[in-house]
């Protein structure tokens, strides 16, 4: 049987065993109802904006809690751990969460840089699209520009994005005997959707590459596809 | 300043965690350091309920001839035990600075189970950052 790609398997209502555990429509668990009554006792007092009404550039320059952050980003992974066969399938549920957010991410930032500009453009060359990955995503998602890029010399399709104390990463420890698992897949994720909105579907893993100096340092390795260096090949 | 040890014991009354930091100490085995643990936390759940004007956070330092044990309860129930030389004073903001790291690296860690014993590079190595190597 031919199975739909992984990571749509979450967006379209297919009948695969992970879209049922990730959708969170179908689950009584989550109450959408009890949202608006939130609301409505707050709004007795003060009345406040719908969240669609609100500029997107409000939130720009705001920061969110780091250890709000940690705590979700555990509870992420706790929640996911009970759900998996193994370390593989954790890696690539956490790069499905994080390909969620990557396309977000990508629409946000494309909107707030291009929207008010005559001209708005977009990268085409793979290249100045990495760099704005390395430095202008990495801004937006962790505060701070990523440590190094690197090209694989022994795969001409394959870079590198090195963080050297990734922020998802920062309070965990991973156990010995799970030791070849890296969380920032999550990252990988988001890098993965931001090279797809581009026009550069590529297959993006992170691997642990601890340092004397960086323990958590890691290696977002990015591989190509092939249509991707061909298309290169003729803009250049 | 001097430590000679810290325990971390759960809200059940179990360690979770225990590390001696200086040499010469008396040599005990887990089992003992199972059971002072959760002596502990018995004469711990004695001592609050001992206050004539109600309720109590218990006991928080209590001396001896030659060291000295310094609690920290937690809103939580965990408890933070550290053995001092008599002299120093130090304690109470060094238990402040262990339970920060416990928080930063085991709480927020996906892979540890709260109440269960406290296996963690991390806090190993923050601890050993704050408090010295000694033996492991």
């Amino acid at each position: 049987m031919q199975q739909p790609h992984s990571r749509f398997s979450v967006l379209s209502n297919s009948s695969l065993s992970s879209a049922d555990l990730l959708s969170p429509t179908g689950s009584s668990r989550f109450s959408l109802p009890s949202a608006p009554s939130i609301n409505a006792t707050l709004g007795q007092t003060r009345q406040r904006p719908n969240i669609y009404d609100r500029n997107l550039n409000k939130t720009r320059s705001s920061e969110v809690s780091a250890s709000a952050f940690a705590f979700l980003f555990s509870e992420i992974v706790q929640y996911t751990q009970k759900r998996v066969s193994g370390i593989n399938d954790l890696e690539r549920r956490l790069n499905i969460l994080g390909y969620r957010v990557g396309m977000r991410v990508l629409e946000l930032m494309t909107w707030r840089a291009e929207s008010s500009s005559k001209a708005p453009k977009r990268e085409i060359r793979f290249l100045p699209a990495l760099m704005s990955i390395h430095t202008q995503v990495w801004r937006a998602v962790f505060g701070r520009p990523a440590d190094a890029i690197e090209k694989s010399v022994e795969n001409e399709d394959e870079y590198m994005i090195i963080d050297n104390d990734p922020l998802p990463e920062r309070h965990i420890s991973v156990p010995r005997d799970m030791s070849q698992l890296s969380c920032s897949s999550f990252t990988a994720g988001i890098v993965e959707a931001v090279l797809d909105g581009l026009g550069f579907p590529a297959r993006v893993t992170a691997h642990n590459t601890p340092t004397q100096q960086y323990p958590s340092r890691t290696t977002i390795l990015i591989k190509l596809e092939k249509s991707v260096l061909e298309r290169e090949e003729i803009v250049k | 300043m001097v430590v000679f040890g810290l325990w971390v014991i759960n809200k059940a009354g179990g360690l979770v965690y225990q590390r001696n930091f200086t040499d010469g100490l008396a040599q005990l085995t887990s089992n003992e350091y199972l059971v002072l643990a959760g002596t502990l936390h018995g004469i711990h759940a004695i001592t609050s309920r001992l206050s004539p004007t109600g309720p109590s956070s218990g006991a928080q330092v209590i001396e001896g001839e030659s060291f000295k044990l310094t609690i920290l309860l937690t809103v939580t129930g965990t408890k933070f035990v550290l053995l001092t030389p008599l002299v120093g004073t130090a304690a109470e903001s060094t238990l402040q600075k262990v339970y920060e790291i416990y928080s930063d690296t085991v709480m927020k860690n996906p892979f540890h189970t709260p109440e269960m014993p406290i296996r963690i590079d991390g806090f190993d190595s923050r601890i050993t950052a704050l408090l010295g190597s000694g033996q492991s």
